[in-house]
């Protein structure tokens, strides 16, 4: 049985129903793992000082912001090519759990950034780029508001994914242009010299599996709702015909 | 192709057509921005590369959202559509016809705003040259944009969100090079990155927006 | 609690307003998802009485 199967929305809702109990449960226990060690059972950074306790929210919300601008250009991309409807579905019901990420990524960073930088926002490269990937966001999520019909509205969305990919991708490297980064560098680089050390990778590492595990149980969830209602709106119209 | 270009270009030429409309609109920004800033000039040179980015931006923007929503309205779209010209090849014409009224305009009276806004001498022919390169794409990139929103009832405001995230890069590295040139700094770089955009957005984004229409008129 | 030293205010509000985010989030999240349901669950039973 090849993968395509659960494209057919009535066997993806019969899956994700058996799923879903056991994947929140997992979220849930991962998550509140990885921020309990984090938060009560780390040593205070040598210099960040207890500050250092954020970078378990921080980095796992940041991850998760952008694996979900990449769920959805996959989502689209299949859409565009194979026309499965949970596909686009899927790809809307992340739009709003990566934006609300990217918002904790920003607000997060921002408190951190005022004791540690002396300034609330910097206009560093990377906190940039985040501002931009939210505009994305809103952008993405506006239009899939505005237009009526349904599959109108996940062609435009997936053709504005794919543009809007591209273009992130290069306003990402326009702002490293100006080489003035605050922010420090990667915490969970293979290269041993960046990283962070064992007694706080190991939480953040629970942590960032617990965000992802959160992200796709919100995902699940929603990609139901928005089939539940697509299937209402049919039967309503075929009422209507009737 | 060329009577498309011709009608475009008289549409816009006419009253309220926008040719007009984005040169104003230019020149209130140049005009505002010492207002809000304060009259101290070495303040205003160094920020107007920037202001004169923003304000060819904006000015690009303003007359967007009528670049396909009136002739999808009046039905000549569908006729387009139904021509033997390619959908891209329409698309093309169109963007052509914008950055005729809009982009070279304000390229040619940028240097006279550069003057108001004290811009440092040597950065004059680096803003010509970078907003000679950089505002195709603004137009073509625009033009995306406005294909998405075809079909939206008064998606004015929409196709600002959609289309401003799309222009930063343009805009980052063409006011990189007008701030280096003031600067005396070598402009190669961001000079050669913001031709690539330029020509990539105009290889690529004319098929993007024409599906983008397609779809609209399905 | 962990001694949180003079970085106190900044780690609670940090942690504060990522569970404020994430709460609205998830309650949104299953607001919809129990109105679609139940939506659904109306238009189905009307949809038979109504084809039979």
């Amino acid at each position: 049985m090849s993968l395509w199967e659960y494209a057919n929305p009535a066997r993806f809702m019969r899956l994700t129903e058996r799923m879903l109990p056991v994947l929140g449960a997992l979220a849930v226990l991962t998550v509140l793992m990885g921020v309990i060690w984090g938060f009560f059972f780390t040593p205070d950074d040598y210099k960040q000082g207890s500050t250092a306790k954020i970078l378990y929210i921080h980095v796992p919300s940041a991850t998760m912001a952008v694996s979900a601008w990449f769920m959805m250009l996959a989502g689209s991309l299949i859409w565009l090519v194979r026309r499965h409807h949970v596909s686009a579905l899927a790809a809307k019901a992340a739009a709003p759990v990566g934006m609300v990420l990217t918002l904790i990524g920003l607000v997060t960073g921002a408190i951190w950034g005022q004791p540690m930088w002396g300034t609330w926002w910097a206009w560093d490269p990377r906190l940039t780029s985040f501002l931009i990937l939210f505009l994305f966001y809103l952008g993405y999520i506006a239009l899939w508001e505005a237009i009526e019909d349904p599959d109108t509205a996940a062609d435009l969305t997936s053709v504005l994914c794919i543009v809007g990919s591209v273009f992130a991708v290069l306003s990402r490297y326009a702002v490293n242009f100006w080489n003035q980064g605050l922010h420090q560098g990667a915490s969970l680089s293979l290269d041993e010299k960046e990283n962070v050390s064992d007694v706080f990778w190991i939480p953040l590492v629970i942590a960032i599996v617990g965000f992802g595990l959160m992200f796709a149980t919100l995902v699940l969830v929603r990609t139901r709702t928005e089939i539940r209602l697509r299937r209402a709106s049919a039967l309503m119209s075929r009422q209507r015909r009737a | 192709m060329k009577a498309l270009l011709i009608r475009d270009l008289t549409l816009a030429f006419r009253a309220g057509g926008g040719f007009g409309l984005a040169l104003a609109f230019f020149l209130l920004v140049a005009v505002i921005v010492p207002l809000g800033v304060g009259p101290l000039t070495e303040i205003l040179g160094r920020i107007a590369p920037g202001i004169l980015w923003v304000g060819a931006l904006l000015a690009c923007l303003l007359s967007l959202d009528r670049m396909f929503a009136l002739d999808y309205e009046d039905g000549s779209l569908d006729l387009l559509a139904t021509s033997p010209m390619p959908m891209e090849g329409v698309v093309g014409v169109k963007a052509l016809a914008h950055w005729l009224v809009t982009g070279l305009p304000l390229t040619a009276l940028s240097p006279l705003l550069g003057l108001m806004l004290n811009l440092p001498g040597p950065g004059y022919p680096w803003l010509i040259l970078s907003l000679l390169l950089g505002t195709p794409a603004l137009s073509i990139i625009g033009a995306f944009g406005a294909a998405l929103v075809v079909g939206v009832k008064r998606g004015g405001l929409l196709l600002s969100l959609l289309v401003l995230p799309l222009y930063l890069p343009t805009l980052i590295f063409g006011a990189e090079v007008v701030r280096r040139g003031a600067l005396g700094l070598p402009v190669q770089t961001p000079l050669l990155l913001l031709a690539a955009i330029t020509a990539g957005s105009l290889g690529l984004l004319p098929y993007a927006a024409a599906a983008a229409i397609r779809i609209c008129l399905r | 609690m962990p001694d949180l030293g003079k970085y106190a205010f900044t780690v609670l509000s940090a942690y504060g307003a990522t569970i404020v985010l994430l709460a609205a989030l998830i309650a949104v999240t299953w607001v919809q998802s129990r109105r679609a349901k139940s939506r659904l669950a109306e238009i189905e039973v009307s949809s038979e009485t109504g084809s039979v």
